[in-house]
């Protein structure tokens, strides 16, 4: 049965490791992420839990062991945030090819420069493209769920894709919040034992692992590598499911709130997510059909699903928390817009930038968005790729 | 002020504690059946620098992940920073401010950019060191956080502090009655400003 | 999953790959015929050998048989002519010959 307790964002995820007890946890310390190795290694140091912690001296060192350990056959598993993910970036590619099906809890932190602590998703996004798959968290509640739920997908023979679990740093990662948290026996029943079909420690079954290939093979080998990508979203629903029916909350792709007659909705993942629901609630009283589409699985991107979602709406605030540097949007946005077009839903659609490293979203900001979809609706023209909250002379 | 749904921003230090106090109610007033949120706002990670925590209490499952600019209570816990940062900015003229001082509140209310609403001071140092011989300002400022905004009830809140203390405070028994202490010296403190 | 990979070769569709180009099989450099790469040859003189073995250990392709002790003719098969073994030997029992 569910517990209630309080716990900020990175305890929640530590207290999911612990529960779920991987066999292999190789990590490097960095803010905002740094806690939940600590935590783990607490709980190991207290004997409640005996995964096999590996200090590393280096984040590339720390998904390089996750990915030698996971081949070797055990369950493998690593936290990291900002820097210490574009540390591991060539690693990252390594893993997904390898078909290695490692977690990774990301807490978000902008990335170099200016050099900063804070929230936004430019690491995420940065590996956005890696073949990982990536679900965003709202709270710490959802950082919990996400991350149980995460090794049945990244296990699952159809799959066999390495899983990242993302939540906002210090937004959600270090604020104690109310959680309902399982069982340890629930929790062990859902994620289940490992037992991987192949691997290197397998007496009598000798396999080589992440072997060069030619022309020849590479091709075939990154096609089948997308469709093992495209598989996982029916894994991911199916994982979803199975935990609604057991601890009874979650989302599949995407939360739709008060969307059902919106005619304005805001496209958003993470945190700020909630800071926008409260807005959509003030201006529904106001008598605005306002609502919001919270983002959870990144990777895959559900682009039929969105666009259905989004077909009934007059205009759609597409949100990122990053930059692409590209003159074009940032990436949500670009690939909403490219979703929307091949579904033919030829809604209004403006593109923003919020939250750039910790920059504060608060319940005004959201309701400035949405006026804008108003004349944007009406036919005003409104500016693309807009800073929300940006100082400027005009 | 109600207490039901009540928006505080702790201003004090790096390595005061402001933080350390703002998750501590939300620990306490979780434990009283509430919604809470706990949270720090970071600039330059040093001791000394001025920071920001924050609590939402709520009866209500709280949704809003941004940082509190129309507060209903400011707690100071550095008087010294009165002269640097807008402590009362946004703050509800029906809300309070409370500041960690020895000074009486006549001599405070000047420095306070005109705020028109509830202004109440806690010597925290005097109560921790007669409390504790020592100098810790967290556990003053909490119980005068309580007190002042009616978050919960005192009686609760001595309950859950103690509970709390003996856990946390389980292999130095010796301080849980100082700092017991100092929650209810501060109530009396308070009592003739309440 | 695991398939016999003697299956699988460069005309093979993409069905039939393994997952992640997993190889299922161990040792199975021994059967890619390096030798075909090699310009010049290693001549071993039995005579001038005096079975040091310093060259086994520096043949990046492992093809200095050693059994009991002893250095055997070289492995052509894997050969790729590279000459180390030539520099190493003190007493000039290899010679490089132009050639396969």
């Amino acid at each position: 049965m569910s517990r209630k307790d309080r716990m900020s964002g990175n305890e929640a995820v530590a207290f999911a490791i612990r529960q779920v007890n991987p066999d292999v946890m190789p990590a490097f310390p960095i803010t905002p992420s740094t806690e939940i190795p600590q935590m783990v290694s607490t709980y190991i140091a207290n004997g409640e839990m005996d995964t096999e912690f590996i200090p590393v001296e280096s984040e590339h060192s720390s998904m390089s062991a996750a990915i030698g350990s996971e081949a070797a056959g055990a369950r493998s598993m690593t936290a990291t945030s900002s820097c210490g993910l574009a540390f591991m970036w060539e690693e990252l590619l390594v893993a997904a090819s390898n078909r290695l099906p490692v977690v990774l809890t990301l807490v978000n932190r902008t990335l170099s420069g200016p050099i900063n602590i804070n929230c936004d998703h430019s690491d995420g996004m940065g590996a956005r493209d890696t073949g990982w798959i990536q679900i965003y968290a709202e709270n710490n509640q959802e950082a919990y769920d996400n991350y149980i739920q995460a090794f049945p997908i990244a296990e699952d023979k159809r799959v066999h894709l390495p899983v990242m679990v993302c939540q906002d740093g210090f937004i959600t990662s270090h604020a104690v919040e109310n959680i309902l948290v399982e069982e340890d026996e629930d929790v062990k029943e859902f994620v289940g034992e490992y037992h991987p079909e192949e691997f290197l420690l397998n007496p009598g079954k000798p396999v080589s692992v992440g072997p060069y290939a030619v022309s020849a093979y590479s091709m075939e080998a990154k096609y089948n590598q997308e469709l093992a990508m495209e598989a996982s979203k029916e894994v991911i629903a199916e994982v979803a499911q199975k935990f609604r029916d057991k601890f009874g909350r979650g989302f599949t792709f995407f939360e739709e709130y008060r969307t059902e007659d919106a005619d304005y909705i805001m496209l958003i993942m993470g945190s700020a997510a909630g800071t926008a629901k409260e807005a959509v609630d003030e201006l529904r009283d106001a008598g605005v059909k306002a609502g919001v589409l919270k983002l959870r699985v990144f990777r895959p991107f559900p682009e039929d699903e969105i666009a259905k979602a989004l077909r009934g709406c007059k205009a759609v605030a597409i949100m990122d928390r990053c930059e692409s540097y590209n003159g074009n949007g940032g990436p949500l946005s670009s690939e909403v817009c490219a979703a929307l077009y091949r579904n033919e839903v030829f809604i209004k659609t403006v593109s923003y930038v919020y939250g750039l490293a910790g920059r504060d979203f608060t319940v005004d900001s959201a309701k400035k968005v949405f006026s804008q979809l108003e004349e944007a609706a009406k036919g005003v023209k409104i500016k693309q790729h807009t800073y929300v909250g940006l100082r400027t002379k005009s | 002020m109600n207490g039901k749904n009540i928006e505080i921003r702790w201003h004090g230090r790096g390595g005061q504690g402001a933080k350390t106090a703002a998750l501590l109610l939300a620990d306490v007033c979780f434990k009283t059946g509430a919604y809470v949120q706990g949270f720090p706002e970071y600039g330059p990670e040093r001791m000394g620098a001025p920071i920001t925590a924050f609590n939402r209490i709520s009866d209500r499952q709280i949704r809003v992940h941004s940082n509190i600019y129309n507060p209903d209570l400011v707690v100071v816990v550095d008087e010294t920073l009165l002269t640097s940062v807008d402590v009362t900015a946004g703050l509800s003229e029906d809300g309070a401010v409370i500041v960690n001082t020895d000074k009486k509140k006549e001599e405070i209310i000047p420095l306070l950019n005109g705020y028109k609403g509830g202004v109440y001071t806690v010597d925290a140092r005097a109560i921790s060191v007669a409390a504790l011989g020592k100098y810790f300002p967290n556990s003053p400022m909490l119980a005068a956080a309580v007190a002042v905004s009616h978050v919960m009830e005192k009686e609760d809140f001595i309950k859950e502090m103690r509970a709390s203390y003996e856990h946390k405070f389980a292999k130095k028994p010796e301080v849980i009655d100082g700092n017991m202490k100092a929650l209810t010296e501060t109530f009396a403190a308070l009592e003739d400003q309440l | 999953m695991r398939t016999d990979i003697s299956n699988i070769n460069e005309q093979s569709p993409c069905e039939d790959l393994t997952e992640g180009l997993m190889i299922f099989a161990q040792g199975t450099s021994k059967d890619f015929k390096t030798g075909e790469w090699r310009t010049s040859t290693p001549v071993f003189d039995k005579d001038k050998c005096k079975q040091c073995l310093l060259c086994a250990p520096v043949c990046p392709d492992g093809c200095i048989p050693v059994t009991d002790g002893r250095r055997d003719d070289f492995d052509m098969d894997h050969c790729k002519g590279c000459g180390i073994c030539e520099k190493a030997c003190p007493f000039g029992a290899i010679t490089m010959r132009e050639g396969v």
